[in-house]
């Protein structure tokens, strides 16, 4: 009887450990690469985070978009290439991959660029846009430079490696 | 204004320094053109310079300034710059009233209303007498003020101010009309006694167009309760707000640079630049005109007109309304001037 309780207790220990593990893996999910680890890249400002009730504060007039498609939390950091080409990066976390596959149809136009990013990406001259699971990553350029949209496909292969 | 009838007959001039009739024509205005000068009218004017983009992603601040004093002195009549802003200022605002620029840096850096023209203004205020502690540069927040590129400042003994409802606040008592139940910035009630709206042209996801009316969402500190039905009757109820009509009485619009389709934010790959500053009284007109051009662009990019796209811009006609009687929207009632 004293044998069969304690190895209740153990498996009971192990399943709160492995699920305190699952789940703090989860909430850690940070898909901001540092500095220096996409090359060229400096990561310029702190991560800001919105849960849904409060994306207005980020995009007014466009939150009820993401909010309808069922947005969970955004985050957003500025990025810097090469110290000159400054860059935004959102990172939409939506309830499910429907969500970011519907922000994603809506937001291409006809010249938008097919690239090899996540389940399905774009790319123009000064963003690139990508979804992976429930993930729904936009990032901006605020220039048009030479090297500029490579530049951001590398930044968004960073952001990819980490969700 | 200080006197309309003295307007008038600068609009019988400004007849005559129209653009051409080719540029009437592209910019799709024709019918508001064709109309002349009357008394019942709102004058709208249209100032461009087709080469106002310098080399570094940003307006040359020289020509924004000249291209500013083009459109002050075809919406004035007067020709000298510091003239032209000492009729457009009440004199007793002149004296020694606190002037609110109320910016639009909700896009962010790369769709705001533009430091050159917030600077050219400034400059031009000074000169007409304006103490440059007097003049207040606002918006939501330091974000947004920074994404114009503006730099916060809260002291008045230091030149311009420049500061967000963030720092100065909301009334705790809020103000109603119809939908509109918000309370307002602290800088709009207590600091200004006269604003001059300074918002971006830009295509919008709910609202179809923002401009001159819907800029006043940046006044609140709830926006996200008007947005229903496309922002209607939500943008008509917020500018019937006593303090917003009263005060904020000239636009000078910000259409530089511009969104065509999914706005309100930065889509460079949307971007277009009229290189247009937009200056009037009525924010009804103003929106109409503004409304215009994005169809415009629209349409020349294959895109279904706002309506279509399922965002018609139905507020701008329900402040135009019995009800609101905040300006027309009428073509016939509205006096385009293309300088």
């Amino acid at each position: 009887m004293m044998h069969s309780r304690k190895w209740m207790f153990a498996i009971a220990v192990l399943a709160i450990a492995v699920a305190a593990a699952t789940g703090c893996k989860k909430a850690k999910v940070d898909p901001f690469p540092a500095s220096g680890t996409v090359a060229g890249w400096d990561k310029t400002s702190d991560t800001r985070t919105f849960a849904a009730k409060d994306l207005w504060q980020y995009i007014d007039g466009d939150a009820e978009q993401y909010i309808s498609a069922g947005v969970v939390t955004t985050s957003t950091s500025d990025y810097k290439y090469k110290g000159q080409l400054e860059a935004v990066v959102d990172v939409y976390t939506m309830g499910d991959s429907a969500g970011a596959t519907k922000i994603l149809a809506n937001g291409q136009t006809k010249d938008a660029q097919q690239v090899q990013l996540g389940d399905a990406g774009v790319a123009y001259a000064q963003s690139v846009t990508f979804r992976k699971g429930p993930y729904l990553v936009r990032i901006v350029a605020y220039e048009a430079t030479p090297d500029g949209q490579q530049a951001l496909i590398a930044l968004a292969h960073g952001v990819e490696a980490k969700l | 204004m200080k006197d309309r009838r003295e307007f008038l007959k600068s609009a019988a001039t400004g007849a005559a320094i129209l653009g051409s009739s080719a540029a009437t024509s592209k910019l799709g205005f024709a019918a508001m053109l064709s109309q002349p000068a009357a008394s019942a009218k709102s004058r709208v004017v249209i100032a461009t310079d087709a080469n106002l983009q310098g080399t570094a992603g940003s307006p040359d601040e020289q020509r924004v300034l000249a291209l500013l004093d083009k459109a002050m002195a075809a919406y004035t009549g007067r020709e000298k710059p510091v003239e032209a802003w000492k009729h457009a200022i009440p004199a007793n605002i002149l004296a020694g009233g606190v002037i609110g620029l109320k910016v639009n840096g909700l896009g962010g850096r790369g769709i705001s209303t533009h430091a050159e023209l917030v600077h050219a203004i400034c400059e031009r205020l000074q000169q007409a007498g304006v103490a440059a502690g007097n003049i207040v540069v606002w918006d939501r927040t330091a974000r947004d003020l920074q994404a114009c590129g503006l730099t916060v400042n809260t002291d008045k003994s230091h030149g311009v101010r420049v500061y967000g409802n963030d720092v100065a606040g909301y009334e705790e008592q809020p103000e109603s009309f119809g939908v509109a139940r918000i309370s307002l910035s602290k800088i709009l009630t207590r600091e200004c006694a006269m604003v001059i709206n300074l918002p971006i042209l830009k295509d919008h996801e709910i609202a179809g167009v923002t401009f001159a009316m819907k800029n006043m969402y940046g006044v609140v500190d709830k926006p996200f309760t008007l947005h229903a039905g496309n922002c209607n009757p939500g943008v008509a109820d917020l500018n019937c707000i006593p303090a917003i009509r009263q005060k904020v009485t000239l636009t000078i619009g910000d259409a530089m640079k511009s969104v065509y389709d999914g706005g309100p934010s930065f889509h460079p790959e949307r971007v277009w630049y009229p290189n247009a500053i937009i200056v009037g009284e009525d924010k009804v007109a103003l929106d109409h005109t503004a409304l215009q051009m994005i169809e415009k662009k629209r349409a020349e990019a294959g895109l279904p007109t706002v309506d279509a796209a399922g965002r018609p811009a139905k507020y701008i006609a329900t402040a135009a309304d019995d009800t609101h009687r905040l300006g027309t929207n009428d073509p016939e009632r509205i006096h385009l001037q293309l300088v």
